[in-house]
């Protein structure tokens, strides 16, 4: 197992790095720059923005200047379009808001879908099963875009129980929240649903069931831990998408999170921010899918590395 | 030297400093001086010389103060400094400078904090993105400075006592001084810059001479100030809080308004007149100094079709403004039939034949003229419209296409994004593309300059006696004969279809007042609000 992770940590050097050649290299191919503006600059204040942020030299060099950076001083650059804020100031005010209301999304998204999906799969065909599934369904087909204003105007015009928006303690947390929750916990009920009801027509099932264990630890124990499998290979991304947060939610509910300043740095061109938090969910997402490559292990003792 | 009054209110400066707006009689001020602003987006810095954006300028505007400060309605009226002298060959200011302004530390503010701002402005080292403002100024050696090819030392300013600054030009420029309201000529503590480097903009750092101090900025979504008790008018200033929040959509915004979150927000099209109904009292609608047209482009990339006057001509008259304004905008806008806007200072408008034509008849003469150009049913024009994505642009522009197939014209969409659209105008990589110009400064030339053979001019329009007139303006004693003049060359040579020129749409609480709601920058002084008690 150890061998494992690091033969996994040593492919992720090589990933990170052609995530980020191929990344730059797609941006820089993008038309336009950071300084492009409708009143065009006259040539020689662009020729000094250039010479300022580097962009006059090839960019196989700007590309060696930024990963030497990265690499000897963790240093992500300045921002192009924030002139006195750099990268690193950049993610360090946005993260950990994404990661708040990323990481609470994501336990209510798992309580609440795991249940909902137990439920409805014990219960199958039941009233509990139809509820468990319309509702999932129903969170599933409502985008966040259309919930956040939706939230907005029952929570904070109608009720004036939340603000409207903005960081702060915990009633700015609950709208994100529940907008950024319900699609994944509808996802994880009815991956946990279909996987529980496979689970629950096996063999080991029956064999649990005839020697007598009560029904709860028929489910627990034997039913839920490899239903979860295909749940777990679906927790790995949704996390990193989840605490990496959403330009709908940091639109509507202006968290201040690096999922706007995500979309933002593309359209603005802002090269700098831009590689920044590629590199953060990429890393990100190497790191949690050998998290779930462990767990997998950890679960079913059949898999082994 | 002769001596110049800028307008009455600069003998009132003079004479009593206070001119603050004051609670009117039978006023009763509010327990709580505080009052919430919207913003669209993320304020880029609050350092003057590096800022590009409108809301950056509206929030430097607070926490600095430049020369000259602006009335209710756009005016220049006494800043930092009481008054200025102008030469008889109106190349050389000189500003006198108010000896008890003070930095928002205590240090006292001098004329070496305007040299050292306005030489920050135009040093390549800053690589300032407003550096051509300085050149646009025309203030002596900018162009050079700004290139490196000279020390920003001889820049044409100086210090010549700590109260006295001058500014030296290289041709007339009759707006000077409303330039000089500029958020970009704001002065600059140089101590401060030197000893915090980019960060000094930071809450806690920055030091800046406005009516308001910076206690709390977190990018993207709030930015606070407080009132400054070293800002030399402090005992005039009656709002104690200024706040700013970010709210990227419009809509939630305006929500977030109603659910008393915020003082001042702007309408989304189409809502101004269900709640100009519903609350008489805080929708409003006023001009605001912006043009929106489809450029066309004439340049030697640009269709064959459009170098013909009597194509664009009839693109001009075949665009049914009022349908644009009175259908799909809805927010008092007026149709555009000339470049500069309506309410810009002083600016006539000249008479211009098309716009007092029925629509039917502007029809008519456009498909007689494209007759004539050679265009019909066997041989339709057909030209490609560019528009960055927009809800607002693409509705105009999906209204435009059918406007131009009653012509005959069959007008292809094409929707890009912000940035392609900019680079794709530049490169002249165009044949229509929506087009809008914001004036720099109170006055007409701003609007005009862009379509010099050396102005920003996308389409390279190019015409001998525009630009004459143009040259004749900067030294004219009523330069707006020549702007009005200069609109009627652009009425005939139509190098854009001027569709509809812009108010701002926007939600003011009703116990909020002092707000200008006559200035067409659109530029507010949070120093002269107030709320009234209900």
């Amino acid at each position: 197992m150890f061998g494992f992770i690091l033969r996994r940590l040593a492919v992720a050097i090589p990933t990170l790095l052609l995530l980020i050649v191929v990344s730059f290299l797609l941006m820089h191919a993008a038309p336009g720059g950071p300084f492009t503006q409708e009143r065009a600059l006259p040539p020689q204040v662009l020729a000094n923005l250039n010479a300022k942020y580097g962009l006059d030299d090839p960019l196989w060099r700007q590309m060696l200047n930024y990963i030497w950076g990265i690499v000897a001083h963790f240093d992500f650059g300045p921002s192009f379009v924030y002139p006195d804020r750099s990268v690193n100031q950049i993610i360090a005010a946005g993260f950990p808001v994404t990661l708040t209301y990323g990481a609470i999304s994501f336990v209510l998204a798992v309580v609440v879908g795991v249940s909902l999906g137990v439920t409805a799969a014990i219960r199958q065909n039941s009233w509990l099963d139809y509820c468990a599934v319309g509702l999932s369904i129903g969170a599933q087909v409502l985008p966040n875009f259309v919930m956040a204003p939706i939230l907005v105007l029952i929570f904070t015009l109608w009720l004036g129980w939340l603000p409207g928006g903005g960081w702060g303690g915990p009633a700015f947390w609950i709208m994100p929240v529940i907008a950024m929750s319900t699609s994944f916990m509808a996802s994880i009920a009815r991956i946990t649903r279909s996987s529980m009801l496979e689970v629950l027509g096996s063999n080991h099932i029956r064999t649990a069931r005839a020697k007598g264990l009560p029904e709860s630890k028929v489910i627990l124990r034997h039913g839920l831990k490899p239903a979860l499998l295909p749940v777990i290979s679906y927790l790995g991304p949704a996390f990193v998408t989840m605490i990496t947060g959403s330009v709908v939610i940091d639109m509507y509910f202006s968290t201040g999170g690096i999922g706007r300043s995500f979309v933002d740095s593309a359209l603005n061109r802002d090269y700098a921010v831009m590689m920044g938090i590629t590199i953060l969910v990429g890393a990100l997402t190497i790191l949690f899918n050998l998290i779930v490559d462990v767990l997998y292990a950890w679960i079913d003792p059949k898999i082994r590395y | 030297m002769s001596r110049l009054l800028l307008t009455s209110a600069l003998c009132l400066g003079i004479a009593a400093p206070a001119f603050a707006v004051q609670p009117a009689e039978g006023e009763k001020l509010a327990e709580n001086q505080s009052y919430t602003f919207w913003l669209l987006d993320a304020i880029k810095t609050a350092d003057p010389q590096k800022n590009t954006d409108v809301e950056g300028s509206d929030i430097i505007r607070q926490l600095f103060e430049g020369l000259l400060n602006e009335d209710a309605k756009g005016a220049p009226i006494p800043g930092v400094a009481t008054g200025f002298d102008l030469s008889d060959d109106k190349l050389t200011y000189t500003f006198h400078l108010r000896p008890d302004a003070k930095w928002s530390n205590g240090d006292p503010l001098t004329a070496k904090d305007f040299v050292y701002a306005w030489q920050r402005l135009a040093n390549p080292e800053t690589a300032s993105e407003y550096a051509w403002f300085i050149e646009l100024m025309n203030v002596e050696n900018a162009t050079a400075v700004v290139k490196g090819e000279k020390k920003p030392e001889e820049l044409g300013v100086k210090a010549t006592d700590d109260h006295t600054l001058e500014v030296k030009l290289t041709a007339p420029t009759p707006y000077f001084p409303k330039m000089v309201t500029h958020a970009s000529t704001f002065p600059t503590p140089q101590k401060v810059i030197e000893a915090e480097g980019d960060n000094w903009t930071q809450p806690g750092k920055l030091v800046g001479n406005g009516a308001y101090v910076l206690t709390s900025h977190d990018l993207g979504v709030q930015i606070s100030m407080d009132k400054n008790p070293n800002y030399w008018d402090a005992a005039n200033v009656v709002m104690e809080h200024i706040k700013g929040l970010t709210v990227n959509d419009n809509n939630v915004a305006l929500t977030r308004y109603q659910a008393g979150e915020l003082d001042r927000v702007q309408i989304p099209a189409g809502q101004y007149p269900r709640l100009k109904q519903e609350s008489p009292d805080q929708a409003i609608s006023i001009p605001y100094s912006c043009t929106y047209g489809y450029l066309l482009n004439l340049s030697e990339k640009g269709p064959e079709a459009l170098k013909d006057a009597r194509v664009r001509q009839a693109l001009s008259y075949g665009m049914q403004r009022d349908i644009v304004v009175n259908q799909i905008l809805q927010g008092g806008q007026k149709p555009a039939y000339n470049w500069t806007h309506w309410a810009i200072e002083g600016f006539k408008m000249p008479e211009i034949d098309y716009a007092a034509w029925s629509q039917a008849e502007r029809l008519e003469k456009a498909k007689a003229l494209l007759a004539e150009a050679g265009y019909g049913p066997d041989n339709p024009l057909k030209l490609t419209l560019t528009y960055n994505t927009d809800e607002n642009h693409k509705k105009i522009a999906v209204a435009a296409q059918q406007f131009y197939k009653a012509l005959g014209v069959q007008l292809t969409l094409n929707n890009v994004e912000w940035k392609v659209h900019t680079d794709r105008m530049q490169s002249q990589d165009f044949e229509m593309a929506r087009y809008a110009w914001c004036a720099d400064y109170n006055e007409a030339s701003t609007f005009l300059d862009f379509f010099r053979t050396t102005g920003m001019n996308y389409g390279k329009y190019s015409n001998a006696e525009f630009d004459k007139l143009m040259d004749q303006s900067k030294a004219s004693a009523d330069p707006n004969e020549q702007y009005t003049a200069a609109e009627k060359i652009l009425a005939a040579d139509m190098p854009i279809v001027p569709i509809y020129q812009y108010s701002k749409v926007d939600m003011i609480r009703d116990d909020i007042k002092g707000l200008s709601t006559e200035n067409v920058m659109n530029d507010w002084y949070a120093k002269d609000i107030y709320r009234i008690a209900k």
